[in-house]
């Protein structure tokens, strides 16, 4: 148990230390590594949380497949080092509507996970593990995905489809068959 | 520490030394087996019959310059060979490669023959192999090359565009085992049907087995696939820049991917440990079988087929090889459902 919290603080320290540092760099693509650290440590959080799925999805969708997407806008654009002049004025109005907005969210998220703990009590690391089979396996989430959020799920697909269709416009050229 | 631990510890580090003197021994058989194809003798030289050709090789390869090139991204051209064998190990560690052993009675209680029991061990080598595209990719980012970038570049879209078939074809096998755990899968594969042929999933799965040797085959960067790495365009691909020890680690992992492709292979498609005349507890012998003749295959399509066109791949995998596993896992889908298989 003891070791479980402390693996729960690693990784969640990871998490935010990359996404953090995400923000922070010059080189695109050592944001995109960084964002990817940022990915496998969440997927350890899920894994804690008893939700292997859910770990090895995070892992196959959002390291695998989005960042890879990532990585190869980042190498055709050749994108280097970002050029920023050190005397680059950054407007004033700018700042403070960033700041504010970044207030907002930090006090919605704090507010989320507040109002979460008092409407389900705070989420206990060791349930029933009869329970936790129940709730996390893939059949018990196919099942879900299938029946009760079938119209969600499909709306999802069609989203996408419509996406890739637009994408195969935009990159034909005029004319070509 | 209870000697369950200490046996668990023992197999995760028996499990590493073994893929390490695998891709020793996978270096040999390349090299014989080539020589044969072609004719010629192959290593003789060193050690009897030339058995210790890959130790001289390691050694040499130890002795070399590390080499980096001016301009490279330093960080991220020493972490992608790095990355690279990394992942490869990583996947093998939830393949189970036995029955369950007391280890001659010693244990109280059986445990498996596998690095890591996890339910969800097909999704795991899938997002391991997955992971493994990052090294490549930073390596040819890396070196600031031109040839490395283009190898790169090559090797990335090539293995997403395999990545969908040899998802397919993981899929229908889970759906015929009726589980994501390996080790469940291979125990739905006991038995034979009207006592003869063997239940495996390949004489259900013919296109799915085909499917899934081919885009193994492309996600391991193998000939006839081996683009990344293609000599007359690319001089070498994504690891043109490496040299020493950096090199070899990437040669480390394309052979602990093959190794690895070729058990989850065995495990899908051929029951693992699951065969006739030996007991259980030597089932292990016939995983070995099964893992050598698949790795022969690999070896034998290298030296005999000549390399694909690039876009003839993209169209093969994207047009001819998507389709059929898609439909194979449609049909596989209503046979499960309709008849029951």
């Amino acid at each position: 148990m003891a070791s479980e919290l402390l693996l729960f603080y690693l990784f969640a320290a990871v998490a935010v230390v990359a996404s953090a540092l995400v923000v922070g760099q010059r080189n695109p693509m050592h944001s995109v590594l960084l964002l990817i650290v940022s990915f496998a440590a969440l997927a350890a959080v899920y894994l804690l949380l008893d939700a292997p799925f859910a770990a090895v999805i995070q892992i196959i969708i959002y390291a695998g497949a989005i960042m890879v997407l990532f990585l190869f806008v980042v190498m055709l654009l050749n994108a280097g080092r970002e050029a920023v002049q050190a005397g680059t004025k950054v407007a004033a109005g700018a700042r403070a509507a960033g700041g504010v907005l970044a207030a907002v969210l930090g006090v919605e998220l704090v507010w989320a996970v507040a109002e979460a703990r008092r409407v389900t009590g705070a989420v206990p690391l060791d349930v029933d593990p009869a329970v936790v089979e129940r709730l996390t396996s893939v059949r018990a989430i196919g099942q879900k995905l299938f029946t009760e959020y079938a119209f969600a799920f499909e709306v999802t697909s069609i989203l996408i489809l419509v996406s890739m269709v637009g994408a195969v416009v935009l990159a034909k050229r005029r004319g070509e068959p | 520490m209870s000697l369950v631990l200490v046996v668990q510890i023992g197999l995760v580090f028996f499990v590493f030394v073994a893929l390490l003197l695998s891709s020793a021994a996978m270096v040999y058989a390349e090299r014989k087996f080539a020589a044969a194809f072609q004719q010629r003798l192959g290593p003789n030289r060193v050690g009897p019959k030339g058995l210790l050709q890959p130790f001289a090789d390691v050694i040499k390869l130890m002795f070399k310059e590390e080499l980096r090139p001016k301009g490279a991204d330093a960080f991220v051209f020493l972490l992608a060979p790095v990355i690279s064998a990394t992942a490869a190990i990583t996947a093998f560690a939830v393949v189970p490669f036995g029955a369950e052993t007391t280890l001659f009675g010693l244990l109280d209680e059986p445990i498996p023959l596998q690095a890591a029991d996890i339910n969800v061990a097909v999704l795991v080598v899938f997002a391991i192999a997955s992971m493994s595209v990052y090294g490549i990719v930073l390596a040819g980012w890396g070196s600031n090359s031109k040839y490395s970038l283009l190898g790169a570049l090559r090797s990335a879209s090539q293995m997403i565009s395999y990545e969908l078939c040899y998802g397919m074809a993981l899929a229908s096998v889970l759906i015929l085992g009726g589980s994501l755990s390996l080790r469940e899968i291979v125990d739905a594969q006991s038995g034979a049907w009207f006592g003869i042929i063997p239940r495996w999933f390949v004489f259900l799965q013919p296109v799915g087995f085909a499917v899934y040797m081919i885009s193994g085959i492309a996600e391991t960067n193998r000939a006839p696939f081996d683009f990344p790495e293609a000599e007359q365009e690319l001089v070498a691909g994504y690891h043109t820049e490496y040299s020493s020890m950096a090199f070899a680690m990437f040669f480390l992992a394309e052979y602990i991917n093959m190794v690895t492709v070729s058990a989850v292979a065995t495990n899908l498609f051929f029951g693992g440990w699951h065969g006739p005349l030996l007991p259980e507890s030597l089932g292990w012998m016939w995983f070995l079988i099964k893992v050598s003749a698949i790795l022969f295959f690999y070896i034998w399509v290298r030296w005999t087929l000549p390399r694909y066109r690039y876009d003839q791949l993209m169209h093969f995998g994207w047009k001819v090889l998507l389709p059929i596993a898609a439909l194979n896992l449609v049909l596989t889908a209503a046979g499960v459902v309709y008849l029951g298989l």
